[in-house]
């Protein structure tokens, strides 16, 4: 399973069994290219048009250099692991919870209009200490010989219940030593409430904070407003560029685009031209019926869109969240086989305690996994989600990505196909695209 | 090689899978449409073992 593309000057060779990847030079990435699809000998012929000054001697010498990397096994290599092994192990995850999206504030002080979040979380509810204190016992009672355990303060907007966010920060900090636990935090929110208070606060506990500004004052005030309707930019931005200057740690801009702004690269700019240097985007989660959400016909600029971002990313020296990629030090094989670990190692928690398998399946009855005090209720639920992987879904088995996609987002998966374990083809196409980029980028390093 | 020039990789295969310590994938900053290719692996034990 191999896939090329000619990106930034780069003939690029992926080898998706084995994650290895190959620059060519143009007589063996035609080999290599013309190979897939055809057999040896059609595709020799292929290569003998497109080159037809070649020697028999550079020939030969390309063709040694392909077959060595077939007999090492970094190309058309074996899948990592055989399908049949883990059917037999049943589940890639081990049974045990490492992270929690604790959704500490269900009530907001914004109105965002694409907000996915503001249906579920209707009630307004906030979380209280013993809630949260109880959700923390249960990571640390269900995360076995996990050392590393994750929270992120999620919402709504987590600063509306800070004092709260505070105690159980203190509570986990209090608890992580006896039980051999090292708690990492994580703070998401839309800035307008950010004090120095906070930023002290967060420098000193929080290991990334995830900051929502959409880019350009008219891109990010469309959809992100005040509840007298008005636009949030100016307050936010001028909060969050005070917070960002004195930040000691990790953050990251996390902004949204929908078919509003299909040309993002411009906000990503604004972002940065505003000093940010770590930003994300993402495309925007809502029904399909919404007048912003992104249909099949973008498709084509939005991958266009990450093109002229990797060109941008030449002149420009910013961090964009979705290009960075660790190859000499990625993750393990498990995670590459099944992500997140949503539904069985990482779950949301809602103000009243209820565990969903993630903070994007929140409000929908159906996938209550169980609550805080009681536990896990549904294993059978908690079984489905453990369960998905790259190689149960049949649709993932010919991708090339799939190895560091991992199946993709359940949520979105399940909200394309009614099915967690589904395919949610548009995100398939938007995570490939992105991986290209983060090669190209690689390769030019 | 003369003609192809291989990035260093991470071997994809570990034996027992791994330690699962690293960091949950939506966690850090999309929180809508995560992989895991940004992510890194946090044992310094296996990491060692690959330099």
């Amino acid at each position: 399973m191999i896939h090329c593309f000619q990106a930034g000057g780069h003939n690029v060779v992926v080898d998706g069994n084995s994650g290895s990847i190959h620059i060519c030079d143009d007589l063996t990435y035609d080999i290599i290219a013309f190979r897939e699809g055809a057999d040896a000998e059609l595709a020799l012929a292929l290569v003998a048009e497109s080159h037809p000054d070649i020697t028999e001697t550079e020939l030969t010498g390309a063709l040694a250099e392909i077959s060595a990397l077939v007999q090492s096994g970094q190309l058309y290599s074996a899948p990592p692991i055989e399908p049949e092994v883990i059917e037999e192990r049943g589940q890639i995850h081990s049974g045990v919870v490492k992270a929690l999206c604790l959704n500490v504030s269900h009530a907001c002080n914004m109105r965002c209009a694409y907000c996915f979040a503001a249906k579920a979380n209707g009630d307004g509810e906030l979380m209280s200490f013993e809630v949260g204190k109880a959700a923390l016992d249960f990571l640390i009672a269900n995360s076995g010989h996990r050392r590393n355990l994750e929270v992120d303060f999620f919402g709504g907007e987590p600063l509306l219940n800070w004092e709260v966010v505070k105690r159980l920060v203190k509570y986990a900090r209090s608890a992580e030593m006896a039980a051999d636990k090292h708690f990492r935090f994580t703070l998401t929110t839309n800035g307008l409430d950010l004090t120095d208070e906070v930023l002290a606060f967060a420098n000193r506990e929080f290991q990334t904070v995830v900051l929502s500004l959409d880019g350009r004052k008219e891109t990010h005030d469309r959809f992100r407003k005040l509840p007298d309707g008005t636009g949030s930019y100016v307050n936010v931005a001028k909060k969050i560029s005070g917070f960002v200057k004195n930040r000691v740690g990790e953050y990251y801009i996390r902004a949204t685009y929908t078919r509003e702004n299909l040309d993002f690269v411009n906000d990503l700019t604004a972002l940065n031209d505003l000093g940010f240097e770590y930003l994300s985007i993402e495309p925007v989660v809502c029904g399909a019926n919404e007048t912003y959400s992104l249909k099949d016909t973008d498709l084509n600029a939005i991958l266009g869109e990450y093109d002229k971002l990797a060109e941008v990313l030449q002149k420009r020296k910013f961090n964009f969240y979705h290009f960075n990629l660790d190859l000499e030090n990625g993750p393990c094989l498990n995670k590459r086989l099944s992500g997140c670990g949503s539904g069985s190692e990482y779950m949301a928690v809602t103000p009243d305690g209820g565990l969903y398998p993630c903070h994007r399946f929140v409000g929908d009855e159906k996938f209550i996994i169980g609550n805080v005090f009681e536990g896990v209720t549904r294993p059978d639920i908690v079984r489905q989600f453990a369960s998905n992987n790259v190689f149960t879904n049949p649709e993932c088995g010919e991708c090339w990505a799939k190895l560091w996609c991992a199946g993709g987002c359940a949520a979105n998966t399940y909200y394309a196909s009614g099915n967690p374990g589904g395919i949610y083809k548009f995100g398939c196409e938007l995570f490939k695209k992105r991986l290209e980029k983060a090669i190209q980028l690689a390769a030019g390093q | 090689m003369k003609r192809i020039k291989t990035l260093k990789t991470r071997p994809m295969c570990v034996a027992d899978g791994g330690c699962g310590e690293c960091r949950t994938s939506c966690q850090s900053a999309c929180k809508t449409s995560n992989g895991v290719a940004n992510q890194s692996c946090e044992n310094k034990e296996h990491i060692a073992n690959r330099k």
